[in-house]
């Protein structure tokens, strides 16, 4: 994965939302901070997992994608997304997703955006 | 089961693949399919790839890790007959393949216009169907040459067609044989809001007047309507709707009414052959009878449960597993349409939010007080939760 090679790096640190407004099967897109990306944050039957927002195959807002279990549906082309792993599980996306790490502390939920490869 | 052929390599086919391994299948797989390329992925074929804005790499649907799958590819073949208790499948390369399972994936083909004979096949040049990366290649340099483009038949592929020719720079005209285009998947009303894309920019659709004859010598010239109007083309795409893939099983015995008919999990009425996307009509609790589509989720999710019907084998009993529920969508002048559900003619129609005139809203489709199915239009997320809603109800009718 591209963001374990930037572990070092500093993170950068974006509020999503209260916990509250994110029940289960729902999500939320944060957008893009300096030198970070839009990140789409799940709330996958109580576990809550972060990636990057943008489809890898097209340009679409995973954040709107439908989710089931730990997948998400590209609401575009229909490209499918492991929510632990960033990895594509189904076509017709072929390129992993960015995963990012989320903590909730205090009913504010956080989400941890590893430097992207390359940036200083 | 030792041995199970996929006839058809296009997205069923593959994920039919797929499925039996990821379910433990551990024996051969011989995958049969008439296009010599390996396994692509067709939505593009309308949009960017007509553009030059994908390649044709890029288009492939298979990945390193299919390697791990260890098909034996039989591409550039295609199957003739199937003899459905030896499953014995004749090809036409005068060879055959025997197997334990069968798998029919074999989809379907882009209607032709009547009488004006198939397009590279002694029909005139310039005149198009789009269904396969080659018929893509084809259109796009056809299109090279400039318009006036003529859009036969204003569905999904049509519009998009002529929302893609307009961004390259094209004259545009769509005809359209119904008076109000996509009444059959949308409804009326529906469809005269999608009919607006195209008027919206400008684009002209011809409505309730069929096609009488195509103008030319070699090459395509114009389009005569029914009622005598002429239309100037330098090309013409038909986009008229498609055909299961099924003359081959002519004498199979096996029931090809609009497809091959299956029970909802996709087993034929013969043991140990089974049959997924488009050219497979299986049926369906919610409208209790057989439902054929040509939907991209379908060609990929179906192969998963009629794979687990074949492995499971002709005594494990019918199972109530239901399909998912249907959905499509497309894309045309930069609008998303996303369609979820099974609406039938008479369920009435509610804008959930947005305006029909904004080209952004939400449909929802009822009958009895209940929903059937929803239609947005650039509302990705309000979809998704009428999509997630109706999937709810969709399940439950099977148990």
């Amino acid at each position: 994965m591209e963001h374990s090679e930037t572990l070092t790096r500093e993170d950068t640190v974006l509020v999503a939302c209260r916990i509250e407004d994110l029940p289960p099967g729902e999500s939320v897109r944060v957008d893009a901070a300096e030198g970070t990306e839009a990140v789409a944050v799940f709330n996958a039957d109580g576990e809550l997992y972060a990636i990057d927002d943008t489809c890898t195959h097209q340009d679409a807002s995973l954040a709107d994608g439908w989710l089931e279990g730990c997948t998400v549906e590209c609401p575009l082309h229909a490209a499918c997304f492991d929510l632990r792993t960033g990895m594509p599980s189904g076509p017709p996306a072929k390129r992993p997703v960015r995963t990012h790490r989320v903590t909730v502390e205090d009913g504010v939920v956080r989400v941890h955006v590893a430097a992207p490869v390359g940036a200083l | 089961m030792r041995s199970v052929a996929v006839v058809g390599a296009s997205l069923a086919g593959l994920a039919a693949a797929r499925a039996l391994r990821a379910q433990g299948y551990d024996g051969g797989i011989t995958l049969i399919g008439d296009e010599p390329r390996a396994p692509y992925d067709r939505p593009p074929l309308s949009k960017d790839f007509l553009l030059s804005r994908t390649s044709t790499e890029e288009l492939a649907l298979t990945t390193d890790d299919d390697e791990s799958l260890a098909v034996d590819w039989r591409l550039g073949t295609t199957a003739t007959a199937l003899d459905p208790y030896e499953r014995r499948i004749t090809l036409s390369d005068g060879g055959e393949v025997r197997a334990d399972g069968v798998v029919i994936a074999t989809g379907a083909r882009a209607r032709t216009l009547p009488g004006a004979g198939a397009p590279g096949a002694g029909g005139m040049s310039g005149v198009h169907t789009l269904r396969t990366l080659d018929d893509a290649l084809a259109l796009r340099e056809s299109l090279r040459s400039g318009g006036p483009l003529v859009v036969i038949g204003a569905g999904f592929i049509g519009s998009e067609v002529a929302s893609t020719a307009l961004a390259a720079g094209l004259d545009v005209t769509v005809v359209e044989a119904l008076p109000v285009p996509l009444a059959g998947p949308l409804g009326a009303g529906m469809g005269a809001v999608c009919a607006g894309l195209h008027t919206d920019h400008g684009v002209p659709v011809l409505c309730g007047v069929p096609v009488r004859e195509l103008l030319g010598g070699a090459r395509v010239e114009g389009v005569r309507l029914a009622d005598g109007t002429v239309l100037p083309a330098a090309t013409v795409l038909v986009g008229i709707g498609a055909e299961p893939n099924t003359d081959w099983l002519a004498d199979s015995g096996l029931d090809i009414r609009d497809g091959v008919r299956t029970d909802a999990r996709g087993a034929t009425a013969v043991p140990h052959v089974v049959a997924a996307g488009d050219c497979a009509a299986s049926y369906q609790p919610g409208p209790a009878r057989h439902v054929r589509t040509e939907h991209w989720t379908d060609a990929l999710r179906q192969p998963e449960t009629a794979v687990r019907a074949l492995l499971a084998g002709p005594d494990a009993g019918a199972d109530t597993a239901c399909g998912p529920l249907p959905y499509f969508w497309s894309e045309q002048y930069g609008v998303r349409i996303q369609f979820a559900g099974a609406r039938r003619d008479g369920d009435s129609v509610r804008i959930e939010s947005g305006d029909p005139e904004d080209r952004s809203f939400l449909a929802v489709y009822e009958r009895d007080g209940r929903p059937t199915a929803v239609l947005g239009m650039d509302q990705p997320k309000q979809f998704t939760r009428w999509r997630r809603r109706l999937a709810a109800d969709w399940a439950a009718v099977t148990t």
